[in-house]
């Protein structure tokens, strides 16, 4: 006969197995067992009777699986994993649809470029439509695994429609000509151009939530879902560079014009990767999960030496001499790898932990970050006084005041978190309620700054 | 022991279990912080057993609580036992219980008033 050790430790290597139950859980759930064992084993009951017993009592493992993965489907997406019954199956339908809608995107783009003349002339309308060649494809994709009504998907496919037409019908002042053609494009198109893809991406929530907005916590999924994108989809680009550099010094010297092939495929395959990447941080949940917190890990202190150094630099120096479009642009990357840290590693931490080094060396990232924004702002208040308002300058303040707003309300429950006086719900909840906002921000842009400019 | 296989066991509906569950577990939070199995055995001495929860499903609850920051937690060793997660009410659990209470109390109030002049109110306790 086995000893209760024994079947203690298969029960729990059982429960292990399970994606959804981490190893804290099990430890609570085990402490639970034997809590049960010692009291059944007082009213005479065998060591083997007693582990049965309490066995029984703690119901089916999938039951309690199937809970937990639904309390965590925000943290972890394991509703994806949680379902084990239809795991295989699911994984190799999702790929053939991942693929077909990466081909189909892929073929758009090279289809416009053609249309457009590429690669002699790049068209401006060919790059303020380049969110409409993609991410359609993207919406679709989720329409398809999400299993989407007929009427969900016609909601879904609104705000690509209103977008395609309204971008396309707005007269831009076009300051090129025929001898002229590189000249200075119009500002309002180039700022569509930039924003429309964070509308329509926010636009792919509604499909990917499977036509349900109204849970907050699967609305935090579409957050994560679109930090761990992005994760893959840089990895992604790194490979495909590597791929086509080594392909061009390979094939150059033997006389193969690569240059004139690589310009076709990068568009096409920018476009498809996007669609990959997104299936890609399905299927490969447990990869990103793991590789997320290694990246953070790495990542936030030398940010957070790097934003120090930086903010005593322009505390020094002043920034409005060095300060100019360009630097601004590098400033707003900035400010968004650094939400998408903290975001990151807050997400990854056990609630009930004491705060580490590590946080307070993030929250003092974070301080700085504030610091520089802060001064970002001062010298763009006194930019916009000098000089008045240009969509670029309106675009660009409204962009900075609210990532500080955003970071100084991270900041704010950060702090709360650590100390122990919040809990990550509060945080989650702050980033839910500004998805709205940044969606109705670059929403604005496209389709207010314009007219208000008068396409200038 | 021959008077419990006598009685019949009353079955409360699952989803009445699973309304019920929250209150109950923040209300015994409030008698003082607790662990996992103590608060089982609290709920089953507070409804003398007819009450009967799937012990697993206790935890993914405290969980979702924690989340909600309605508790805090953390693992501790007694002087004397095993080493156990014990689980505290916050402010805000409290405001949470205090809203499951108002509700709850509608809703009795409600029911006692309908049934009271009813009389299957004795058939279904006659028995017992």
């Amino acid at each position: 006969m086995r000893s209760l050790e024994a079947q203690i430790a298969e029960w729990r290597s059982f429960l292990t197995q399970n994606p959804a139950v981490d190893g804290h859980e099990v430890d609570e759930l085990e402490n639970h067992l034997r809590s049960q064992i010692t009291d059944l084993a007082t009213t005479g009951l065998s060591d083997d009777e007693a582990f049965l017993v309490a066995v029984k009592r703690m119901g089916s493992l999938d039951d309690l699986a199937d809970a937990y993965a639904q309390e965590y489907s925000g943290r972890l997406w394991k509703q994806i994993v949680g379902s084990t019954r239809d795991r295989t199956t699911d994984a190799t339908d999702g790929r053939l649809i991942a693929v077909t809608f990466a081909v189909a995107s892929a073929i758009a783009v090279a289809l416009t470029l053609l249309v457009g003349g590429y690669p002699d002339y790049e068209a401006s309308w060919l790059v303020r439509n380049a969110g409409l060649l993609v991410l359609p494809f993207l919406s679709g994709y989720f329409a398809v695994r999400q299993q989407l009504s007929a009427q969900q998907m016609l909601v879904s496919a609104i705000p690509f429609v209103v977008a395609a037409v309204l971008i396309n019908l707005y007269p831009y002042a076009d300051n090129t000509s025929e001898d002229f053609p590189y000249g200075e494009g119009s500002a309002t198109e180039l700022l569509v151009a930039l924003h429309l893809p964070v509308v329509l991406w926010i636009a792919c929530a509604y499909p990917y939530l499977g036509g349900d907005l109204k849970s907050r916590e699967r609305l935090m999924d579409f957050v994560r879902f679109t930090g761990e994108w992005f994760i893959y989809y840089v990895l992604l680009a790194l490979g495909g560079g590597v791929l086509l550099g080594l392909t061009a010094a390979i094939l150059e010297p033997a006389g193969v014009d690569v240059e004139s092939i690589i310009e076709w495929v990068l568009p096409a395959a920018a476009a498809g990767g996007v669609i990959v990447a997104a299936w890609l941080v399905e299927s490969k949940q447990a990869v990103i999960e793991n590789m997320a917190p290694v990246l953070t890990m790495v990542f936030t202190p030398l940010f957070a030496v790097m934003l120090i150094v930086s903010a005593i630099v322009y505390a020094v120096t002043g920034i409005g001499a060095a300060f100019d479009r360009e630097l601004l642009g590098v400033f707003d990357a900035l400010l968004i790898v650094v939400l998408g840290l903290v975001l990151y590693s807050i997400s990854a931490r056990e609630p009930s932990a004491p705060p580490t080094l590590m946080d307070r060396v993030q929250m003092a990232a974070v301080a700085a970050a504030l610091i520089l924004d802060a001064m970002v702002l001062g010298a763009m208040i006194v930019r916009i006084g000098d000089l008045g308002f240009t969509p670029n300058r309106l675009a660009a303040l409204g962009l900075n005041i609210m990532l500080f707003v955003n970071l100084s309300g991270t900041a704010w429950y950060s702090v709360r978190l650590l100390t122990g006086r919040d809990t990550f719900h509060r945080l989650e909840g702050w980033q839910i309620s500004y998805l709205p906002v940044f969606a109705a921000w670059a929403a604005a842009v496209v389709i207010i700054l314009p007219p208000l400019f008068s396409f200038e | 022991m021959i008077d419990q296989g006598m009685v019949r066991t009353v079955q409360i509906d699952k989803d009445l279990v699973a309304a019920s569950a929250t209150p109950l577990v923040l209300a015994i939070l409030v008698e003082g912080e607790n662990y996992g199995y103590a608060i089982l055995k609290r709920v089953r001495e507070l409804s003398n057993g007819k009450l009967d929860w799937t012990d697993g499903m206790l935890y993914p609850l405290l969980h979702r609580l924690l989340r909600l920051g309605y508790v805090t937690t953390e693992w501790r060793t007694p002087p004397e036992g095993r080493r156990r997660k014990y689980y505290a009410i916050t402010d805000s659990g409290r405001a949470a219980l205090k809203e499951h209470h108002r509700q709850w109390v509608t809703v009795t109030d409600a029911l006692s008033e309908v049934w009271r002049d009813s009389d299957f109110s004795d058939f279904a306790l006659g028995n017992a």
